[in-house]
């Protein structure tokens, strides 16, 4: 007993004193958004905080919490958890701080292709990629005997021919809910057509073209092809119906292969989930989805000694190589000595492919926002692809003209 | 009681209303005249895990300058509210003009974002409030009528709809209607249709919502009915039996006429409330097919990573001025009364 004791004591010890950066003052607050690699990195750059205050907010909301919050002075949070879309609100408000500095002092793991530099300044660290990608069900397309789809075109007859087998009523899935989640799937799926979102060199909108019908297109034919609650389905709901073995073609984020290929659920359906790269769109050579990273930020409006201690919190976390072998299932780390597994498959398959980043221009949130609201009735039937575009820049417009960037 | 009096009684109430609900709604108004200054941008590299590339970023320095001159934005006058996301004047002319039949003109108006909004807040507001008024009204009638044993847990049973938050309870009925949901999967297998969906379908989704909305707001009116009911005189109703009124004669002429009052304000209230209708959409993820005044502005403040100011606020004054309009019958009619009983 005394032994086991004696171990245990031995074990915390040796943990903290392994962890401890000796940060002796300073608070940290964190904002991230909610899926396990975030939780897993924020709990790893815990380990380390020494005597700092440590908080943190895990949200999915975290979108509509980060501008209001971090334009406070001083503002509640000391770090956000950013990606490519994200960052680019708190760039236009001039809300985050450049991290040269303490790159150069405390950042001594960091790897270079991990610094986001805009301007030739470090604005944020990178630490996780993620896509969206397609999962398939091995064993329906096995019995089926249907190829693995590479493009959308064979994902939706690969979807008809098993719904005409009667196995599945609603083979295909995507988050398609109406908002922010479908306007994503619209990015992808315009990318892959090669579309661009605006004319070149200018804020004018540039969706309403020939790319822009056959997206939408391809778009409801997919749909047609889901539940038909699809525009409620965000991807925590897609993810049910793949659990629940309603589903057997879907595109989903990579971050999330971790909680379908885990203990829990039907080990069956487990068993027979694969991954692939995303798919490209007629006849396209890059694929019909976008990279993402994700990285901190840390904010403007808080004392240097909160910004300090935050920074070396995080870029523990961000150079930590025991996180990245526990946690290799739970994403594509960036961090130096990541071993990528099978369930990074998507995003390695998606960079080898050549798929484009997000698009960080500081407009593109309106346009992301019009997409959103303006395609739904499209999908439902109720008006043409061409009225459905143009009714996504003349909101997109008139929202760029209040904004000043038209 | 003198005027003096009612002044010192009112004082604090009127104070707070001021500062809380007065000076709010004038600073919104306020925003709602500017817009934000033309974005000074530049080309720079920016470089991230995926590659280097030339694109623009908003110039913060050039824009903290022109910020710190005019804090409130550039002066826009009624731009945002004739915009096309509001009022859109510019382009109902133009679909005036362009189209041929009215009905292809309605059409068009009603694709425009405000008019949407404002088409299914009016519904939700007409289909909504009379019924909550006849249910209310119904229920507490029957209520005040039943032995007084069972009265008490029956009246608690009556009004948990209001006790229940209206998230909670907007969720618990969207996952019910979901198609493998209880009543979800009900329907489709009635309606021997697979492919229906409730919250796929604009029209169903309508209904959804307003069921609710009728379900979430009838305790209000019943509890308020139900309190008024039992000021209702006995004698004049056991002078109308003895005379051999009916059960319905006697509500019609002796009832009613004692609670009007109650009524007016209850369908005050209730109009108020329902025109600004919101948790629902939201609880039922119904932004695809419902869209109400108070979630456009909703999403001009919190969907989109841009925060939208002078939209949300163009909306809310706009709001305001629609509760105004729709309030404005009822409220004229009760001012002539209260002349006529002085």
């Amino acid at each position: 007993m005394r032994k086991i004791l004696v171990a245990l004591l031995f074990l915390l010890f040796g943990t903290s004193a392994y962890a401890d950066c000796n940060i002796k003052s300073g608070s940290i607050n964190i904002l991230a958004n909610d899926f396990p690699a975030l939780r897993t990195f924020v709990e790893t750059s815990k380990q380390c905080k020494g005597s700092a205050d440590f908080k943190v907010t895990h949200s999915s909301e975290h979108n509509k919490i980060a501008v209001p919050a971090l334009t406070a002075n001083p503002s509640e949070f000391s770090a956000r958890i950013a990606a490519n879309s994200s960052i680019v609100p708190l760039m236009n408000q001039d809300l985050i701080r450049p991290l040269d500095d303490l790159v150069k002092k405390y950042g001594k793991g960091i790897q270079d292709s991990q610094l986001i530099t805009i301007d030739g300044k470090v604005m944020a660290v990178a630490f996780m990629a993620n896509t969206q990608h397609l999962y398939y069900r091995e064993d329906v397309l096995k019995d089926l005997g249907i190829a693995v789809p590479k493009t959308y075109e064979e994902v939706v007859a690969a979807s008809e021919k098993i719904r005409a087998s009667g196995k599945m009523q609603y083979p295909y899935a995507a988050a398609y809910k109406a908002g922010w989640n479908l306007a994503e799937e619209f990015v992808n799926m315009y990318i892959g057509h090669g579309g661009e979102f605006f004319k070149s060199g200018s804020a004018e909108p540039n969706v309403n073209n020939a790319k822009g019908v056959a997206t939408l297109n391809m778009l409801k034919k997919l749909s047609e092809l889901s539940n038909p609650d699809y525009l409620t389905h965000d991807s925590e709901a897609i993810k049910v119906e793949w659990e629940a073995g309603n589903v057997a073609l879907m595109t989903l984020w990579a971050s999330r292969s971790g909680t379908l290929l885990d203990d829990e659920g039907d080990a069956n359906i487990t068993k027979a989930t694969k991954l692939t790269g995303p798919a490209t769109v007629a006849g396209g050579n890059i694929p019909a989805a976008t990279l993402w990273w994700d990285g901190f930020t840390l904010a403007k409006n808080r004392p240097d000694a909160d910004a300090e201690a935050t920074f070396r919190a995080l870029a523990h976390a961000a150079s930590n190589k025991k996180m990245v072998a526990d946690a290799a299932d739970q994403a594509v780390w960036l961090v130096e000595g990541f071993v990528p597994g099978p369930k990074s498959i998507g995003v390695i398959e998606a960079v080898k492919m050549g798929a484009k980043p997000y698009p960080m221009l500081p407009q593109m949130g309106l346009m992301h926002g019009a997409l959103g609201s303006e395609i739904v009735e499209f999908l439902q039937g109720k008006e043409s692809a061409e009225q459905a575009l143009k009714d996504v820049e003349a909101a997109y417009t008139s929202k760029a003209k209040e904004q000043g960037f038209l | 009681m003198p005027n003096k009096t009612f002044f010192w009684f009112f004082l604090p109430t009127g104070l707070a209303m001021i500062l809380f609900i007065g000076l709010p709604i004038i600073s919104t108004g306020v925003q709602s005249f500017y817009a934000q200054h033309d974005q000074v941008v530049k080309e720079v590299k920016k470089c991230d895990p995926f590659g280097c590339t030339v694109s623009i970023v908003v110039d913060n320095e050039a824009t903290t300058k022109i910020r710190e001159a005019k804090p409130l934005g550039k002066f826009n006058g009624f731009g945002t509210y004739i915009d096309r996301n509001h009022l859109a004047t510019e382009e109902i002319k133009k679909f005036w003009n362009e189209t041929e039949t009215f009905g292809e003109f309605v059409d068009q108006v009603t694709n425009l974002p405000f008019y949407k909004a404002l088409i299914f807040t009016l519904t939700y507001c007409i289909f909504v409030t009379p019924n909550v008024l006849l249910l209310g009204f119904i229920i507490a009638l029957s209520l005040n009528a039943i032995s007084r044993k069972i009265r008490g847990p029956l009246i608690f049973g009556t009004i948990l709809p209001m006790i229940v938050t209206p998230l909670v309870g907007s969720l618990v009925l969207f996952w019910m209607i979901d198609s493998q949901g209880i009543i979800g999967a009900n329907i489709q297998n009635l309606m021997n249709d697979p492919y229906l969906s409730l919250k796929s379908s604009k029209t169903l989704t309508w209904i959804t919502i307003i069921i609710y909305g009728i379900w979430h707001h009838s305790p209000f009116a019943f509890v308020v009915f139900y309190a008024a009911l039992q000021t209702v005189p006995q004698e004049p109703i056991e002078a109308a039996i003895i005379d051999g009124a009916s059960r319905f004669q006697r509500i019609k002429h002796i009832v009613l006429p004692h609670i009007y009052p109650v009524v007016t304000f209850v369908a005050l209230i209730s109009l108020m409330d329902n025109f600004r209708v919101f948790e629902p959409i939201i609880g039922f993820s119904a932004e695809g097919s419902a869209q109400s005044l108070s979630w456009l502005i909703y999403d001009n403040l919190v969907n989109e990573e841009v925060i939208l100011f002078g939209s949300a606020a163009a909306t809310s004054m706009m709001t305001i001025i629609g509760i105004a309009i729709l309030l404005a019958p009822v409220l004229v009619r009760t001012w002539k009364e209260f002349k006529t009983a002085r």
